[in-house]
């Protein structure tokens, strides 16, 4: 993917030369890798991520955030880099990171060319809806700020929680799962809601939930009939700040959800959205406030 | 006539104003920007045979110097196929998205940021950043192809049919982009939403080395076209009776614009307004002779866009406005406010 793009000029040797120079600084001299560090050098990309840098206390090592880290709340007054998929190469190199700490698909591909270019090192971290995704997460985030004993520890403890949490859920019988409805949004009183694959999917699992449609993957528009057929006894609900929080009224008044159990008995969870589907350090405990929500203490 | 003489030499004279004005805008990109690399040290340390910092050379080199020799020639290319269009349907309201152009283009990015993931690894290795980009091209052309032939009949291209078609397919190409939106997952949506809005973030000179002779031949040609699109603007009949080969006319109008727009559109994105105002600002200002319109076009289009991505890359920085915005926010009520106060002088 990588090309090298610098040869087109007739100055190219002397700048060649720098470049390579750069490079090989950038491959051997990434003091991240090779030890703890102090001075703030890292850039982190994705809300997950940035939650992680935190968990570890490494937070004293971040320069700048993207749009997705909104927590925890200190970390909004880092200068954010944009949306993770529209990063500009100069706005990333203006706040000279030596590092940067990523979740899957940051781009575009362009502006990781200069990046890397200019000798910049980029971990990238996967983006998984399970316990052990987080494990590898948090371990990766810890190897590249030199804090791999303390992000082993952490990631052991989370996959603990995560793997009893999925004990208990799988314990369920499948009678007694409650059927859950992720709705993203009502725009327009037509409901976008989760399918299979997505993040609120997996946490609906793990509290032992059963998601109530499974007919397409993704967050999709369903009619109001499908909705209604799929009969939820819960509607899961991201809760977030101001006019665009659904309220448990206007839900439960929709056509679609009214003939539905959780529509005759108003239930409906409201939770944080980042903080629901993240996948990161508070994923253990957003299992069990959603099961608790779910099925009581 | 004096005053019509005196009406194409101020049209003239703008080519040596605007050209400075266009230089200017280039020195400016080149200068501003997030990070603290400066031109004008970068310059001194060349001249004193100092090496440059490394990661100035590469904000200048590979991000500045790209982008702003994209906004030359996405702007000019946007404003004269703006121009050139204009005349050919004798309609103040076209632009490039008339023929097709763009809802084919987008059509074609749409299909290859959806279907991207479905293609063989190595074959995505091998296209990388290429692949939007040549599937938007792919895309313009084949609508202005389809729509062509449409309009065609017997050698002759009728224009209102053409304008109609254009409607039509442009309706077609964006129901057929919403079935593979529908499909697309929340990425594929975001980075969709992105392309549609524009960016000269993306320029790399791999992208240049192929969009920039394109755009540079098409406009060459289209310059050719004013005293055809002067004779136009009288009429069609007129115009065969004045000697002009009318359909030859018709065929290198339509194959620049769809080559230099289709270009442009490929690289950077959907960028709007530019096609459509910068012609008539021009208009306004110098008259309506083809001649020096679409070379003025050229200048203006490429300097007021060098200008959008100044704002845009500056004004939250680091991170960074799509560039789409940018124009229509700003260019939008400038616009209504040059038309206000010359009611009744745009009779076009």
């Amino acid at each position: 993917m990588h090309r090298q793009t610098i040869t087109r000029t007739p100055r190219a040797t002397p700048l060649r030369a720098l470049l390579a120079a750069t490079l090989s600084l950038g491959l051997f001299g990434t003091a991240a890798q090779s030890g703890e560090s102090t001075s703030a050098d890292v850039l982190s990309i994705g809300g997950s991520v940035t939650e992680i840098v935190y968990a570890l206390d490494q937070e004293h090592r971040l320069v700048a955030r993207d749009t997705t880290s909104t927590y925890p709340p200190e970390a909004t007054t880092l200068p954010d880099v944009g949306y993770m998929r529209a990063l500009s190469a100069e706005g990333v190199l203006s706040v000279a990171p030596n590092l940067v700490l990523s979740e899957e698909g940051a781009g575009p591909p362009e502006t990781i060319d200069v990046l890397n270019a200019a000798g910049i090192a980029i971990v990238t971290v996967p983006d998984r809806y399970d316990a052990e995704g987080i494990g590898l997460k948090i371990r990766k985030v810890g190897a590249a700020l030199g804090v791999a004993d303390k992000a082993d520890r952490l990631a052991s403890r989370i996959e603990t929680d995560l793997n009893e949490a999925a004990r208990k859920s799988d314990a369920r019988a499948d009678a007694d799962r409650k059927r859950v409805l992720f709705v993203l949004s009502t725009e327009g009183g037509s409901i976008l809601a989760s399918g299979t694959g997505t993040a609120a999917h997996a946490i609906i699992g793990l509290a032992g939930g059963k998601n109530a449609v499974t007919g397409f993957e993704g967050y999709k528009r369903m009619t109001d009939e499908a909705v209604t057929t799929a009969a939820p006894d819960v509607i899961l609900v991201m809760d977030r700040e101001g006019n665009h929080a659904i309220t448990a009224e206007s839900l439960s008044t929709l056509p679609a959800i009214r003939p539905t159990p959780a529509g005759r008995n108003g239930a409906v969870i409201r939770m944080n959205g980042l903080y629901l589907l993240g996948f990161g350090p508070r994923t253990a405990k957003a299992v069990a406030d959603l099961s608790t929500a779910l099925y009581g203490s | 006539m004096p005053a019509h003489a005196d009406r194409r030499a101020i049209a003239r004279r703008a080519h040596l104003w605007l050209a400075l004005f266009l230089a200017i805008s280039c020195i400016a990109s080149l200068a501003a920007g997030a990070s603290g690399a400066s031109i004008w040290s970068a310059l001194r340390n060349i001249a004193t045979g100092t090496p440059v910092a490394a990661t100035d050379a590469i904000v200048l080199w590979e991000i500045r110097l790209p982008r702003t020799v994209m906004g030359l020639i996405v702007g000019a290319a946007l404003a004269v196929s703006g121009a050139v269009l204009q005349g050919l349907f004798r309609n103040p309201l076209a632009d490039p998205g008339i023929v097709g152009v763009s809802a084919g283009a987008s059509l074609g990015a749409i299909a290859a940021i959806i279907f991207a993931s479905a293609l063989p690894v190595a074959i995505q290795a091998q296209v990388g950043t290429f692949l939007v980009p040549l599937a938007a091209f792919l895309g313009s052309w084949v609508s202005v192809v389809l729509l062509y032939s449409v309009a065609t009949h017997r050698g002759r291209t009728s224009v209102a049919t053409m304008l109609l078609a254009g409607i039509a397919l442009t309706a077609l190409t964006m129901a057929l982009s919403g079935i593979m939106i529908y499909a697309a997952d929340d990425q594929q949506l975001r980075s969709l939403t992105f392309w549609q809005m524009g960016s000269l973030g993306g320029a790399t000179w791999p992208k240049l080395a192929i969009a920039g002779p394109l755009i540079a031949v098409a406009l060459a040609l289209a310059f050719t076209l004013g005293r055809a699109l002067n004779a136009l603007a009288l009429g069609e009949a007129t115009a065969m009776h004045l000697g002009i080969p009318l359909q030859r006319a018709k065929n290198l109008a339509v194959v620049t614009v769809a080559a230099a727009t289709g270009a442009a559109v490929a690289v950077s994105g959907g960028i709007g307004f530019i096609g459509i105002v910068i012609p008539h600002l021009l208009r306004l200002a110098t008259g309506p002779d083809h001649g020096p319109l679409l070379i003025n076009s050229a200048l203006l289009g490429g300097a007021l866009l060098i200008w959008a991505d100044v704002v845009a890359r500056l004004i939250i920085a680091p991170a960074e406005l799509p560039i789409g915005i940018v124009t229509a926010v700003m260019g939008a009520p400038v616009f209504l406010w040059i038309l206000l106060r010359s009611r009744g002088v745009l009779d076009l």
